[in-house]
């Protein structure tokens, strides 16, 4: 399989990068590490007649500690992200699932501003950010913004961000010692999640659901529960409460409902076994 | 920087020589190595990211070259199975396949070698499990696995005891 032709050009900045996005608009994408849009290109479901490669943006590919953040470039590698020491001390939920993210190859390339950008509900890490309370740093030619993860995946494969705007930086708050669990059901090895679960503990729980709609989604019936003070079984009983997850070849509505009480059951057993000073 | 252009002119230092042409920009990584290179060793299997039969190493890393562009390598270095042994002399993880008849059909091979190289290679030491999550991005329909496991074993290994 081959893509449609396109014009690629390779900008040397991202004031370059966003230039020409903004002078070619809808007819233009952005490539990263290639990872969700070549294979959709070479589908033919994508058909860009401008490609606008940023990958080799050395600048925009870095973990910085940011006081109560950590700071990720937005061309940061799942590679990187997984291995970086900053990303495992202060937010090892998010080095796990980096670590979970297709297989090694595609680790190798994919980048977490990519992945974010896809905006695909059965990606990991976008319900990784979620669960996180995470937020995009985005710039376009109307200058830069932040976006909370909560506002930025609006649906299927389309988020907040302009036809001009790159993910430039996501920021996590650290997660200071508070127990983590990220569950991924699958049939086979290197497949995409049938229903995932990424999930905090701490003073403010997060819990959000991979394959469950068509965003990543925020199980707030769960928090809500954690919140109130709520047993870990009860809370996970209320897991697909709200939700509307889709039906498809590898599992109905149903079954996938199933998944998200029984795949949130196990992560926040998880996530209070792994609570800094807790017996394991 | 050059504006958008349906054609690249790309360098790229495949098995330490460097070969430069003029492609089409949606040229991919595999199509240049195979077609226009004409190093037809890294085989094309599922042809959309997920069997690794087209693993090569970019920049030493193990990548899939139908999901890259020849663009993407531009200025890089890959090195495909044929640049793996010395001459006569087969590399310590092509040896081991064949000492642990880690194949049976073979068309997964140069990919399965090409993760297993980049495995090590980034790896100190590998235990089995390493191992097996370390191939998951490429399938072999013939094997079970079993053999390439041992194979990929000793191959990282002797490579350590090279080093």
């Amino acid at each position: 399989m081959i893509p449609a032709a396109f014009a690629y050009a390779r900008p040397d900045s991202v004031e370059e990068a966003i230039a020409l996005l903004a002078e070619h608009g809808d007819d233009a994408k952005i490539l990263a590490g290639g990872h969700s849009l070549l294979p959709l290109m070479k589908l033919r479901l994508a058909t860009p007649s401008v490609l606008v490669d940023v990958g080799r943006l050395a600048d925009l590919s870095y973990v910085r500690d940011a006081g109560d953040e950590l700071a990720i470039g937005g061309l940061t590698r799942h590679h990187d992200v997984e291995q970086h020491p900053l990303v495992r001390q202060h937010v090892p939920l998010m080095s796990a699932a980096a670590g979970e993210v297709g297989d090694p190859q595609v680790r190798h390339r994919g980048t977490l501003g990519g992945s974010l950008a896809h905006g695909d509900p059965a990606s990991d890490l976008p319900a990784v950010v979620l669960a996180l309370r995470g937020t995009m740093v985005v710039r376009g030619s109307a200058g830069e913004r932040v976006i909370a993860a909560d506002d930025f995946f609006e649906d299927f494969l389309e988020t907040a961000l302009a036809d001009d705007e790159i993910i430039t930086e996501v920021r996590l708050p650290k997660t200071n010692g508070a127990g983590w669990s990220f569950e991924k059901f699958q049939r086979r090895a290197q497949d995409w999640a049938i229903v995932g679960v990424a999930a905090v503990g701490g003073e403010s729980p997060g819990v959000a659901l991979v394959n469950m709609g068509s965003t990543p989604v925020r199980a707030d019936a769960v928090e809500a529960a954690l919140r109130a003070g709520a047993s870990t079984a009860d809370a996970a009983a209320a897991a697909a409460d709200g939700i509307e997850p889709p039906s498809d070849l590898n599992a109905s509505a149903e079954f996938r409902r199933h998944l998200a009480r029984v795949l949130v059951g196990r992560a926040l057993a998880t996530v209070a076994d792994t609570t800094a000073g807790s017996a394991r | 920087m050059p504006a958008p252009n349906t054609d690249v002119t790309v360098t790229i230092a495949v098995n330490g020589t460097s070969t430069e042409h003029q492609v089409e920009a949606r040229t991919l990584l595999v199509h240049y190595l195979r077609e226009v290179v004409g190093l037809t060793g890294t085989n094309i299997g599922c042809d959309s990211t997920s069997c690794g039969a087209c693993t090569v190493l970019l920049d030493g890393e193990s990548v899939k070259s139908c999901t890259v562009l020849a663009a993407q390598a531009d200025g890089r270095s890959v090195t495909t199975i044929e640049g793996l042994a010395d001459g006569d002399e087969l590399h310590p993880m092509q040896a081991a396949f064949r000492e642990h008849h880690g194949l049976q059909c073979g068309y997964c091979t140069p990919g399965m070698v090409m993760a297993a190289v980049g495995l090590a290679e980034e790896r100190a030491t590998l235990d089995e499990d390493d191992v097996r999550k370390g191939l998951e991005g490429n399938l072999c329909r013939c094997t079970g696995y079993h053999n390439i496991v041992a194979a990929v074993l000793a191959g990282a290994a002797e490579m350590a005891g090279n080093r």
